[in-house]
């Protein structure tokens, strides 16, 4: 049925919202990535000054190079043990829906409560190493979570941990998906059930993988509660992230317009994960 | 021969589920340690390991998390925080799931120029970081007169909320029966008849995906409330890391769990009775079309 005046007027506010609030901030933000604004905005032009700057900036390198280690290690880790955990799962066993539920509750918790937790279990002082000293094993020592160099493995570890359900269960949905005949027919020839999966059953698990990464690397690229609520940026700027630097600059060391372009370069970032896969996503879907 | 193989098979259950059973316990550590902990003199923790049952067993981390810890410099607890949050969740999540099946309905059952557009430009504010709005909002949050007020948090959490609410309610009312919208405005039902009698009448499954998915967004939320929010308006997520994370005077890591599981609560209430919901939630959340 074609829209009448009635439906379009109650679809206007929304339109306006994301209009306004989403694409109209956004291209305020850019605007003020190439100002001069500190403590406030202001209007004039600098030209690309600010990425100048952002670019020398060691502070952003730093965070640029955590981001691709971070975001490398948690997208190979969680895609690894999130399809080996749904394999597990997949092998009709008993008691599925527990495991699956207890893979998955990290999910439904906040990153700074998860945070909170990691941060003790992974402190030297009361955590993971003072437990193996209580059991008698006196050489054991974790203390990356206070050296600069290592801290970072700590926001993947917890990472990962906080994800895997969640791409576990990306691929269980893939798995119940795949073509039981082909199966049956490479059991019948005598495959087994390792070579079952990594000849027939992951190949046919693309789309999967693909979504998964999408996710996983768009979730990276945002990470920003774990960071605070973890090693808050620390030791030092060892765990800053882009968004860890974005928060800095713009609201506790008024150089705004360094914040906005830092801004920027996260949506660009964004940009080239997410729209080529939601351009093909669409397609498909108008394709049928 | 038949019984060696038959003996393998069995072996290698057993280690199916050993493995499993390791695996879930890995995964309930980090919860195991935060109740266990959360009921240990501090002494205690301090003198002995994170792993272990409570010697002497004591609710007074929970109460000092609940109504005496320090919060910034206020000796509050987590109480007022607690509330802050569910003043902003429940207006939130009603307003943004109204919104959501309003434009789900306007969306799929009647045609207009641009829609497709419309829906690809909502599609994709889900995904955008929300550092790139962060300085403008905290600019229209002032104009408003919105700055530091739960209000404000309601605003900025409709606002983002509504691509994922649109997104929940399109993808199920495009898959709805047409002849039964059809049937319905043959009999004389107008805009209102169709919705409030023949669609959400049958939309209790994707009103319970949406309400779970946007409670535990909102609940869980963080980068808005340590934006946009003061003293007075901090949701719980923001007090909680406040409790923590300031690095004045003695650690108190019974306090801390104790704090962070109330944080963990509500959500983990939900999940553990609808997590079927909660799942479909992601699951749509991350497949688009």
């Amino acid at each position: 049925m074609r829209a009448g005046v009635l439906p379009k007027l109650l679809l206007s506010p929304s339109v306006l919202l994301v209009l306004v609030c989403v694409y109209g901030y956004i291209m305020f933000t850019l605007y003020l990535s190439f100002t001069s604004s500190t403590l406030m905005p202001t209007y004039d032009w600098v030209g690309g000054a600010n990425y100048h700057r952002l670019f020398g900036l060691e502070n952003w390198n730093v965070s640029v190079r955590n981001l691709l280690v971070f975001a490398l290690l948690y997208i190979g880790a969680a895609i690894g043990l999130g399809l080996g955990f749904a394999i597990l799962i997949d092998q009709q066993i008993r008691a599925e829906g527990a495991f699956r539920s207890i893979f998955l509750y990290p999910m439904a918790l906040s990153f700074i409560v998860t945070g909170t937790a990691w941060k003790w279990l992974l402190d030297p002082g009361v955590g993971l190493e003072r437990t193996m000293h209580t059991l008698g094993w006196n050489s054991f020592a974790f203390t990356w979570i206070k050296h600069g160099d290592m801290a970072i493995y700590c926001v993947v570890i917890a990472a990962v941990w906080q994800t895997t359900g969640f791409v576990m269960a990306l691929f269980l949905a893939g798995l119940r998906g795949v073509d039981a005949e082909q199966v049956n027919a490479a059991r019948v020839d005598g495959a087994r059930t390792w070579q079952v999966y990594l000849h027939v059953i992951i190949p046919q698990l693309g789309p999967v993988f693909v979504s998964a990464v999408v996710i996983l690397a768009h979730m990276a690229i945002k990470s920003y509660d774990l960071v605070i609520a973890l090693t808050n940026g620390g030791p030092g700027r060892s765990t800053w992230l882009p968004s860890v630097f974005m928060y800095q600059y713009s609201f506790t060391r008024n150089e705004m317009s360094v914040g906005a372009a830092s801004a920027v370069l996260m949506l660009a970032a964004i940009g080239l994960v997410v729209l080529p896969y939601l351009v093909s996503e669409m397609r498909k879907a108008k394709n049928g | 021969m038949a019984e060696r193989a038959s003996r393998a098979l069995a072996f290698e259950r057993v280690l199916l589920y050993a493995v499993l059973l390791f695996l879930a316990l890995l995964f309930l550590l980090p919860v195991y340690v935060m109740v266990v902990n959360s009921f240990k003199p501090l002494d205690e923790i301090r003198g002995g390991d994170l792993m272990s049952l409570p010697g002497t067993w004591t609710i007074a981390p929970w109460l000092s998390a609940w109504s005496t810890a320090q919060i910034g410099v206020q000796p509050t607890g987590l109480r007022p925080y607690f509330l802050n949050s569910f003043l902003l969740v429940v207006p939130a999540v009603a307003i943004s799931t109204l919104i959501g099946a309003l434009n789900g309905y306007i969306l799929t059952q009647f045609r207009f120029r641009g829609a497709a557009l419309l829906f690809a430009a909502m599609l994709f504010s889900v995904f955008i970081p929300f550092q790139i709005v962060l300085i403008p909002m905290a600019k229209t949050l002032g104009v408003l007169g919105l700055a530091g007020t739960v209000k404000g948090l309601v605003f900025v959490n409709v606002v983002y909320g509504i691509g994922f609410t649109t997104l929940f309610f399109r993808n199920y009312y495009a898959a709805f029966p047409y002849e039964l919208v059809r049937s319905a405005r043959m009999d004389g039902a107008g805009f209102f008849g169709v919705l409030l009698r023949i669609l959400l009448p049958n939309s209790a499954p994707i009103i319970i995906v949406t309400v779970i998915w946007q409670f535990t967004n909102i609940w869980n939320e963080f980068l808005f409330g340590a934006s946009f929010s003061d003293f007075s308006s901090y949701p719980l997520t923001v007090a909680l890391n406040n409790l923590v994370n300031s690095s004045t005077g003695v650690k108190e890591y019974n306090v801390h769990f104790a704090g962070a599981f109330i944080a963990a609560l509500p959500t983990l209430v939900v999940y553990l009775v609808s997590g079927k919901y909660f799942v479909r939630g992601l699951m749509a959340g991350s497949v688009k079309g």
